[in-house]
């Protein structure tokens, strides 16, 4: 069993591709995986025939535990199941339990491990094949869908070396796009706008503020008060009409390119480019210090069957509607399948959670730890207000910020919440 | 709906039936062409068996609003006949599961006759009527019929899904030099919607777009217009945006607009009232695959009628027939939605 995620300690075999005796060349999809985060391919390094499985479908194995054996078709291996002695802990004896492993024993491996005394049959030649590492890599057929591959050849793109979202790996659009967007993604110094009265633009990603001893006493004080995350809570109510004329007008000019964006999108680029404004509230709790950052990694909130997950937008507060959109509806859609990659679960700075589109109006949502900071957003409803002593109808939407009472105290939250919603009502000033 | 060319900026509009669009459309040609008559079972001292033709023996006369015998293969051949002698009929069928009968009429006579001729005898002709299931007429009247229609060259069809395409395809039929099938259907006549009083005509073999998206392309015909509609707003909740290509015109076909929705999209649903095996969207992938291989992201999937005689029992003519929630699982499956991988 492969490490497939940083934190993996052990593995599920949600499907396997291939069955026992099918053959199988170097890159082919073995198995799907479920992870502690998400589901994960697992793809053979060595080749030969599927010769047995020894986890199935729903059960768990260790990292490090053999799960099935490759060998070439005929060859013996009657001693190396003996050796792993029906059960799966020699699993590591040749290569350790490293990535090298792959979740199943190669030819070499099984070689290595032959017993005399367990074997039934005559063992043949010990090198009929040679090992597959010294084999150049046969060039396997990559099934991509032809929509895949031309955009691939467009933005030259290898389409071999680009993981596959569709069924039994078929590279598809998406996955074409995800890498030629990551391939454009620009250099970690970010350009910061040339004059502004923004925050100095930062050549590091964040800094580390130790705590004060009073920091220290708010933190402990809080934390035995209300649980380990101390959260209080604000809540605005802001006007949507000129962020509804916003979004209608952009997504007039985005539709020549394809996009559409949501009022959820508009949150995201507006939060983010609030929080650069008060990095204090772009924050992480580290213990024995805070780190402040100096960009916005959105965390989005986003319901699983089984769960929820928060995929990350990086740098939102530099990137414009459209690609927002087209981001999270792509991490959304693979988030919902469990095929993110682990990196883009983590890492987020601050997170976002809307239920407005189950029409909830208001609500809290639970602080993402280490992270200082989240709103909920909730439903774009017509209400009626006053405006200068009359009452208008007006389409409203509140918006809840769970603060880390150790990290943002109220005044801070409370002047970002006005930032941002100075922002919704007029988006304009996002641009200033 | 609509966005056709001939929507002007203030012609004036009513907002009639389905029925009432295809009467506007016969008596509009009758009007203006005095070798346009109607021929059919009950099509004149009854008004029609579907109130199509109410009023036109009073506005007409019986010699060109004619009650013919319950006889298909034979008013089928007079209408050939009539044609191919510089008349332009106009034949109803009262439901094209009956033209089975006339089907020799259609396919060896009309639809040969200008080829077998050496282009000598042209035959303006239009077969109309409904097609496709109605509510449990059980499984010799509820076929769809298209199939059969447009499996020979020579002849033309149209499906009209809206009062406004009625209107304007009839017309354009009754005008064209060919057999033109127009193909209607039983639970489209209460059907109402916008349509221009001034005379007006929908070239054939050009298909709209009913909704514009940009996720995926459902392609349909006819009454399943309704049904992807609804599909689409079905998707609409969970953002995904569907475009919804009426082709309204079988045979010619706006090959254009179909390899233009694909490239749009990349990911297409065809969806039709008849049976999968040689269906309408049979043909439609084909010329897909043909044509816009490289603008493909998912195999293209059809939802069609289940592969049986339509049952008469209301629960299991639910099940045969293609339905939204179909429609929308294929939708799903084609952008590789949860749920439904592999």
């Amino acid at each position: 069993m492969e490490a497939l995620s940083p934190t993996m300690e052990e593995g599920q075999v949600v499907k396997w591709l291939k069955g026992e005796g099918d053959a199988v060349a170097q890159g082919d999809i073995l198995a799907e995986i479920e992870t502690d985060k998400a589901t994960m391919e697992l793809v053979a390094r060595g080749e030969g025939v599927l010769r047995r499985v020894f986890v199935g479908e729903g059960a768990a194995a260790p990292v490090g535990d053999v799960i099935a054996i490759i060998a070439p078709e005929g060859e013996d291996i009657g001693a190396l199941v003996a050796g792993l002695g029906g059960g799966r802990t020699a699993a590591a004896d040749g290569a350790g339990a490293s990535e090298a492993d792959a979740g199943a024993a190669t030819e070499a491996e099984a070689a290595a491990a032959k017993t005399p005394e367990a074997s039934v049959a005559p063992v043949p030649d010990p090198t009929p094949v040679a090992p597959t590492t010294a084999t150049p890599p046969t060039p396997t057929r990559v099934k991509a869908s032809p929509v895949a591959k031309r955009l691939a050849r467009d933005a030259g793109l290898d389409i071999a070396t680009l993981q596959g979202s569709g069924p039994g790996g078929r590279v598809i659009k998406r996955d074409v796009e995800a890498a030629a967007r990551a391939a454009a993604a620009p250099p970690t110094a970010a350009p910061a706008p040339p004059v502004s009265p923004w925050p100095a633009p930062s050549d590091t990603e964040f800094e580390d503020i130790a705590l004060t001893q009073m920091r220290k006493t708010v933190a402990r004080r809080l934390g035995e008060s209300l649980g380990p995350v101390p959260h209080f809570f604000l809540t605005v109510d802001v006007d949507m009409t000129r962020a509804l004329a916003a979004r209608k007008r952009v997504n007039e000019l985005l539709a020549a390119r394809g996009a559409k964006a949501s009022i959820n999108d508009l949150v995201i680029k507006a939060a983010a480019v609030a929080l650069t404004h008060h990095p204090e509230c772009n924050a992480w709790w580290q213990g024995d210090s805070v780190r402040r950052f100096h960009r916005a990694h959105i965390g989005v909130a986003v319901a699983v069957p089984d769960g929820l997950i928060t995929p990350v937008v990086r740098d939102a507060q530099a990137k414009g509607l459209g690609q927002i959109s087209t981001e999270v509806r792509e991490l959304a859609g693979r988030a919902r399948e469990k095929k993110l990659q682990p990196h883009e679960y983590t890492g987020s700075t601050f997170s976002i959670s809307n239920l407005g589109m189950f029409g909830i109006e208001e609500f809290t949502a639970v602080i993402n730890p280490p992270e200082a900071g989240i709103i909920a957003v909730g439903a774009v409803e017509e209400r009626p207000v006053a405006v200068g002593g009359e009452v208008i109808v007006q389409p409203r939407m509140r918006v809840t910020m769970s603060c880390d009472h150790r990290v943002i105290d109220g005044a801070q939250g409370a002047r970002f919440l006005a930032t941002l919603k100075s922002f919704l009502e007029e988006p304009a000033a996002i641009l200033m | 709906m609509g966005g056709s060319s001939w929507m002007g900026g203030a012609a004036p509009m009513a907002e009639i039936t389905y029925r009432e669009a295809l009467n506007a459309a016969m008596c509009q040609e009758m009007d203006r062409d005095d070798s346009v008559f109607l021929l059919g079972e009950e099509v004149a001292e009854y008004d029609g068996a579907y109130k199509v033709s109410r009023g036109m023996l009073a506005r007409y006369g019986d010699r060109r609003v004619v009650d013919s015998p319950i006889s298909e293969l034979g008013f089928a051949g007079l209408c050939v006949g009539a044609a191919m002698s510089g008349l332009r009929p106009i034949c109803e069928f009262m439901t094209f599961n009956f033209s089975f009968l006339a089907l020799d009429q259609v396919i060896n006579s009309a639809a040969k006759m200008l080829y077998m001729t050496n282009g000598q005898v042209p035959i303006p002709m239009v077969f109309r009527g409904p097609t496709g299931a109605a509510l449990q007429l059980s499984a010799q009247h509820s076929q769809a019929c298209e199939t059969y229609y447009v499996h020979a060259p020579g002849v033309k069809l149209v499906t009209p899904a809206t009062p406004a395409d009625a209107k304007g395809l009839l017309a354009a039929a009754i005008r064209d030099d060919d057999p033109v099938a127009v193909m209607e259907g039983e639970l489209l006549y209460n059907v109402r919607g916008e349509v221009p009083d001034e005379e007006y005509v929908i070239p054939l073999g050009v298909a709209d777009l009913k909704r514009a998206g940009d996720d995926v392309s459902i392609i349909t015909h006819g009454k399943m217009v309704h049904v992807a509609l609804q599909a689409a707003r079905a998707l609409a909740r969970e953002e995904i945006e569907a475009e919804v290509l009426d082709l309204r015109s079988l045979r010619p076909l706006d090959v254009d607009a179909i390899l233009a929705s694909v490239a749009k999209t990349n990911r297409v649903v065809y969806l039709e009232e008849g049976w999968p095996f040689a269906g309408v969207g049979a043909q439609i992938v084909s010329l897909i695959q043909d044509e816009a291989f490289d603008d493909l992201d998912a195999p293209v999937l059809r939802v069609t009628q289940a592969d049986v005689p339509m049952p008469y029992a209301k629960n299991l003519e639910q099940l045969a027939k293609p339905g939204v929630k179909a429609v929308v699982e294929a939708c799903r499956k084609v952008l590789y939605m949860p749920g439904t991988i592999t």
